[in-house]
């Protein structure tokens, strides 16, 4: 998803002169064309991720749109204070990239691991908070969301470039995409995570089980009125992400219906747990933590009760 | 006289002491320190036709703390009306402790310690890739360098060469809870400065001639970021607050406020 969404940032800064690229010294074969490109507005502050949203900051107060790069976990963590009381504070246009949501960076370790970025980031409602399911998705993410008149943050996929079936790159700010309807129960998957979702979901169908799966790829403004939409049809809502329970998709699901009232149960599939030492391929790990296809159908099918398992 | 010839040290000090005894706030001392740096910057320094004129010099208050001297200097500049001053620390002001960026005349919002030069440096480069004159003058606290952003914002302007982004720290050798040579010993701190790769001198922190004739002189001296030490007296002017932490925080007493303003009328 990184390289579609730079090539298409690199597309955006040939017609747009105020679009700018900076690193914290990270996008090894992944920014190099964008840099030879656009020598002149592409600049590695080194391994600082505080100033790395401070010099955005300063930059997007005279005018210029800086893009920020690093890994989601630094991104979002370090320079929080920075972001909060720069581009937040001041309402500047300072974009926040961070790349590999969840367990992208499996073998890295925890320190690599954005488990809580989504929840962090969302809690402040200056910042817009994007994490595209797949990479045309991100594309039209950016291409909705690059010019908006506050901050943005955005949480990248590492890798894959499939797309997700019937997805079709949809992307509106403050909505959710029906991805394919049910009629028993509905996935309501953040991000990248609807991929195991949609296997899940086709692994119900083959159980007899009719689930509808929809993505959640905005937050902030949250889409909360096609969350009620759709989880007002159904008995049980499965949430699904590669971020701790608290303060992502799950959240923001009871979150609406519990503020709208709705008779729907909302089971959270989610990190659960302290920190894991347990290194491993994010296939891996999405697995340890019960968020794989067949741990997902098993989970819906528990919720949906005895007459069903 | 009107604009820049009214901004000076005294008619800050003026300000600061009286508005902090309406209010009963404090950070006086901090305050009092930085009057003459902010009467050099808001007298000759600062290329501000307007305040919202976007080729306006960028200046930064890191040390969000002393914004009291600040709005002073606004007040003096003819950019905020006595109305306004004196609803400091009111209830639904702009006029808090730390300077807000929604007030004409405060290019950024501060208060959290280690901020401004990264913004500094921003704003600075912001300037060169727009082919602008402009500078960016940003004042921290000697403590504030205690923060490890201001060390990578420091590197990141000496590595780009940010010859028109100009520091200059309140050199007051205090801060909250101590004396910084007790609490994290800075010294040499020009030395530091200059072994990070930037154009620095020390200067005399209570002479406003000697502050814009360095910063002019500067400007002509070195393709290099530029930071002045200015050794500062903290509570410049008040015997019984110069060199006291109690200052930092304390708020005046109507007699310390009638002793303290009669210091400052004599010099």
């Amino acid at each position: 998803m990184r390289r579609p969404f730079i090539a298409a940032l690199a597309e955006l800064a040939r017609r747009e002169p105020r679009v700018l690229l900076l690193t914290a010294d990270l996008g090894f074969s992944v920014l190099e064309t964008f840099a030879e490109e656009f020598g002149g507005r592409f600049f590695n502050v080194g391994v600082a991720e505080q100033n790395l949203v401070g010099v955005a900051t300063g930059l997007a107060e005279a005018g210029f749109v800086p893009f920020t790069y690093t890994i989601a976990s630094f991104a979002s963590m370090r320079p929080y204070e920075f972001i909060r009381n720069g581009p937040v504070a001041h309402r500047l246009r300072v974009r926040v990239i961070g790349v590999g949501g969840g367990f992208d960076y499996g073998p890295a370790g925890f320190t690599h691991h954005a488990l809580e970025d989504v929840g962090i980031l969302r809690t402040d409602p200056g910042i817009t908070v994007v994490a595209p399911a797949d990479a045309a998705q991100a594309v039209a993410a950016l291409r909705a969301t690059w010019d908006l008149p506050r901050p943005v943050y955005y949480r990248l996929s590492k890798d894959g470039e499939d797309p997700l079936p019937g997805l079709d790159g949809r992307f509106e700010l403050g909505r959710a995409q029906l991805v394919s309807d049910g009629t028993d129960i509905v996935m309501i998957a953040m991000g990248g995570a609807a991929f195991e979702a949609a296997a899940a979901v086709e692994l119900l169908a083959a159980r007899g089980v009719s689930c509808a799966l929809a993505v959640v790829s905005s937050f902030n403004p949250p889409p909360a009125g096609d969350l009620a939409e759709i989880m007002a049809r159904f008995p049980v809502a499965l949430t699904v992400e590669h971020h701790f329970r608290a303060g992502g998709v799950g959240s923001l699901a009871c979150e609406v219906v519990a503020e709208r009232g709705i008779a729907c149960r909302v089971v959270r599939c989610a990190v659960d747990g302290g920190p894991d030492a347990a290194v491993g391929s994010g296939g891996f790990l999405i697995a340890r933590h019960g968020l794989d296809r067949e741990a997902l159908a098993g989970r819906a099918i528990a919720a949906l009760g005895p007459a069903r398992s | 006289m009107t604009g820049a010839g009214r901004v000076n040290g005294l008619a800050i000090r003026r300000i600061v002491l009286e508005q902090s005894n309406r209010a009963h706030v404090g950070h006086i001392g901090s305050a009092l320190s930085v009057a003459d740096v902010l009467a050099a910057l808001y007298g000759p320094v600062l290329r501000i036709p307007a305040p919202d004129d976007p080729e306006r010099d960028r200046f930064i208050l890191s040390k969000g703390h002393a914004a009291l001297a600040l709005f002073a200097a606004l007040h003096l500049r003819g950019w905020l009306s006595r109305e306004q001053l004196d609803t400091y620390c009111g209830d639904g002001t702009l006029l808090g402790v730390h300077p807000e960026r929604e007030l004409a005349g405060v290019d950024f919002s501060t208060g959290s310690l280690g901020l401004g030069l990264s913004f500094a440096a921003g704003a600075a480069l912001g300037a060169r890739l727009a082919d602008s004159p402009r500078r960016a003058f940003v004042l921290l606290s000697d403590a504030e360098c205690n923060e490890g952003s201001t060390w990578e914002a420091v590197m990141f302007a000496a590595h780009h060469r940010l010859s028109n982004l100009f520091a200059l720290v309140d050199e007051n050798r205090q801060q909250a809870l101590g004396y910084t040579r007790d609490v994290l010993d800075l010294s040499p701190l020009e030395e530091r400065w200059a072994a990070f790769g930037w154009d620095a001198r020390t200067v005399d922190g209570h002479d406003a001639d000697a502050i814009a004739a360095a910063i002019a002189d500067a400007e002509h001296r070195s393709d290099r970021p530029h930071v002045l030490v200015c050794r500062t007296v903290f509570g410049k002017g008040v015997s019984f607050m110069e060199g006291m932490i109690k200052w930092h925080y304390s708020p005046l007493s109507p007699q310390e406020f009638a002793d303290a303003m009669r210091e400052i009328e004599a010099g």
